[in-house]
């Protein structure tokens, strides 16, 4: 049913050939959007990565769509998310509707100053073409198509993976396995993992349909609309005239009746037919809401869909998969460069767990609020719709899905903060993005010059005792603001707390672990050592 | 004078709507029912306020 858009060949690897099982730092398995964001930002940082997919291809088909700020940001570090913006639909807007009236709209970005919008609506395939592309220009990937794992034994320090081929079998082992199959993950099931939590009952149908219509370019969603009476219903746009319809049809639904292109053209013809819509991909979907205990085991790691599982409402899924891999990968790579002790690799079950934990919730609340368990559940979620037109607090209880926002760690990699600061930016968070001026004039934006080492950002004292501009060792980047860029705006000033002298240490990925009002040789050093678990 | 307070007040709206939710998860309709009941006494009493209970009543009504 899925066609391919992109096809790749199968090529022997040395790796068959040689006459001993070979051994590689990092083997990733999966090259899906979170194995192939995994193994770019290791290679990026000097980490030589195997990375295998048992597929031939990339496919085409309704699999994730909405992109999430976080995300692009993280992408636009591995150099690919300027192409996808531009591809893109670009959006912020949410309107909830409850019959044909509208409750409310929603603003996901409702400042300025950020270089990525708030989401972008992007068919899978795209992305994953842009990653594969990427991945292609980088020496140390060695990416290995019509690869699939057939065993795992497990090692002292590493993994010993039987791979199929289609020339036959090879083994290969990995100091490191980073599982990235997804949620029918083989490497979870190879080691026999229990993957617990809430599977919901209700059948939901995702229609992409082609259609020159002039919509607004915003998610819309339906409580009990005229057009599909009593259930739920979401609309997205995507590019090339593409529009996502996901209609709630609760329990009781034939999947094979409800797939029938008759069936499904009698449903959206009652909102779509004066469009002259054709049907591009029709599917039948249940969802869980569930995770792995633990996201390290030993030299296994599990990332994205192979650790956790979520409904689709929130877009929580594959940007929270691109999030694991980020975590992840700076971390590996500075234990495998000896900076890092074991201690950041479970910070990294910590930190991630928390997250899933927070999307688990976001996304099981979602679906209460949707899918009510009872008349006396449904009374109340009812009742809350009947009094939102009159009352905001009624409003504010509903919940068509809460759109995905970066977690803010609750860390040990943080240094606790010794004076206050006020503002946006956040210990354990990402840092707020903010327009910056070069000092040629052109303009710019904080994150994006972010690279992946640990970063001062330092404030400009002005002269004075403190005046001087920091010394660092050479593994902290550092960027002094009111000498390498101004803060002509103020927006970063304002969303910093940045007064003059504050200085803040960024880990590798772009969220803040520490700051002071002044620079302090010393206490940098602590707060890095802090943030490798050293 | 209106002196219903109709904007939200919880910091967490969903955190609330849960407690709600679960308050009665498993209870059958004519349980829900008692509950949600009980849950008006409890709760005019607390507000203690007959302006503002008439005001409350007025809105829920309102709706078919």
């Amino acid at each position: 049913m899925r066609k391919s858009v992109y096809r790749y060949d199968y090529r022997r690897s040395i790796d068959q050939d040689a006459g001993a099982v070979v051994r590689r730092p990092v083997v990733v398995v999966g090259a899906g959007p979170v194995g192939l964001a995994t193994a770019i930002d290791l290679a990026l940082r000097d980490v030589p990565v195997v990375l295998v997919d048992d597929a031939d291809r990339i496919g085409e088909g309704s699999r994730g769509i909405c992109w999430s700020k976080r995300t692009l940001e993280i992408l636009d570090r591995l150099g690919v998310a300027e192409r996808l913006v531009a591809r893109g639909v670009t959006w912020k807007l949410g309107k909830v509707f409850c019959g044909d009236e509208l409750l409310f709209a929603f603003d996901l970005l409702p400042e300025e100053g950020h270089k990525m919008p708030a989401f972008i609506n992007l068919q899978q395939f795209y992305l994953e073409k842009a990653l594969v592309d990427r991945a292609l220009e980088l020496k140390n990937i060695d990416l290995r198509w019509s690869n699939r794992i057939a065993g795992l034994d497990r090692l002292n320090d590493g993994a010993r993976l039987t791979i199929e081929t289609p020339d036959g079998r090879y083994r290969l082992d990995a100091d490191w396995l980073i599982a990235a199959d997804g949620a029918r993950s083989t490497i979870r099931n190879l080691l026999g993992l229990d993957f617990a939590g809430v599977t919901f009952e209700d059948k939901f149908l995702i229609a992409d349909v082609h259609m020159a219509a002039e919509f607004p370019t915003e998610r819309r969603f339906w409580f009990a609309p005229t057009f599909h009476s009593g259930q739920s219903a979401l609309m997205h746009r995507q590019p090339d005239d593409i529009w996502r319809v996901d209609l709630q049809l609760g329990p009781d639904a034939d999947p094979a009746a409800e797939q029938e292109p008759q069936r499904v053209r009698a449903r959206l013809d009652k909102v779509l037919a004066p469009y002259g819509y054709e049907l591009e991909w029709v599917s039948i979907y249940t969802f869980n809401c569930r995770r792995l205990d633990r996201f390290v085991h030993d030299r296994v790691i599990f990332v994205g869909d192979a650790a956790h599982q979520v409904s689709p409402f929130g877009a929580r899924g594959a940007n929270s998969g691109i999030q694991d891999a980020e975590n992840l990968a700076w971390k590996l790579a500075a234990v495998l460069k000896g900076e890092g002790s074991d201690a950041l690799i479970a910070s990294y079950d910590l930190e991630r767990i928390a997250a899933a934990d927070e999307n688990i919730g976001h996304s099981t609340r979602s679906t209460d609020f949707m899918s009510p368990h009872s008349s006396a559940e449904r009374r109340l979620r009812d009742a809350v719709l009947a009094l939102a037109p009159e009352a905001e607090f009624a409003r504010r209880m509903i919940n068509s899905g809460r759109l995905s926002v970066p977690m803010v760690y609750d860390t040990p990699l943080s240094t606790p903060d010794e004076v206050p600061f006020a503002g946006a930016a956040k210990l354990g968070a990402p840092l707020p993005d903010a327009p910056l001026t070069r000092a040629d004039g052109s303009a710019t934006h904080l994150v994006e010059n972010l690279g992946g080492k640990f970063e001062l950002i330092h404030v400009k004292s002005g002269g004075g005792a403190n005046g001087g501009t920091p010394h660092v060792p050479d593994d902290i980047a550092l960027t002094v603001i009111g000498e390498d860029f101004f803060d002509q705006s103020g927006m970063c000033a304002q969303r910093f707390d940045a007064t003059p002298g504050a200085t803040y240490l960024v880990r590798p990925d772009q969220h803040l672990c520490a700051r002071w009002r002044h620079f302090d040789a010393a206490a940098v050093a602590r707060a890095r050592q802090r943030a490798l678990q050293r | 004078m209106a002196k219903l307070v109709t904007a939200s007040q919880f910091a967490n709206p969903d955190a609330a709507y849960l407690a709600l939710v679960e308050a009665r998860r498993d209870l059958s309709d004519a349980r829900a029912a008692e509950l949600d009941t009980r849950l008006v006494l409890i709760l005019a009493n607390h507000v203690g306020d007959l302006d503002v209970l008439r005001e409350a009543i007025a809105l829920a009504r309102d709706k078919r």
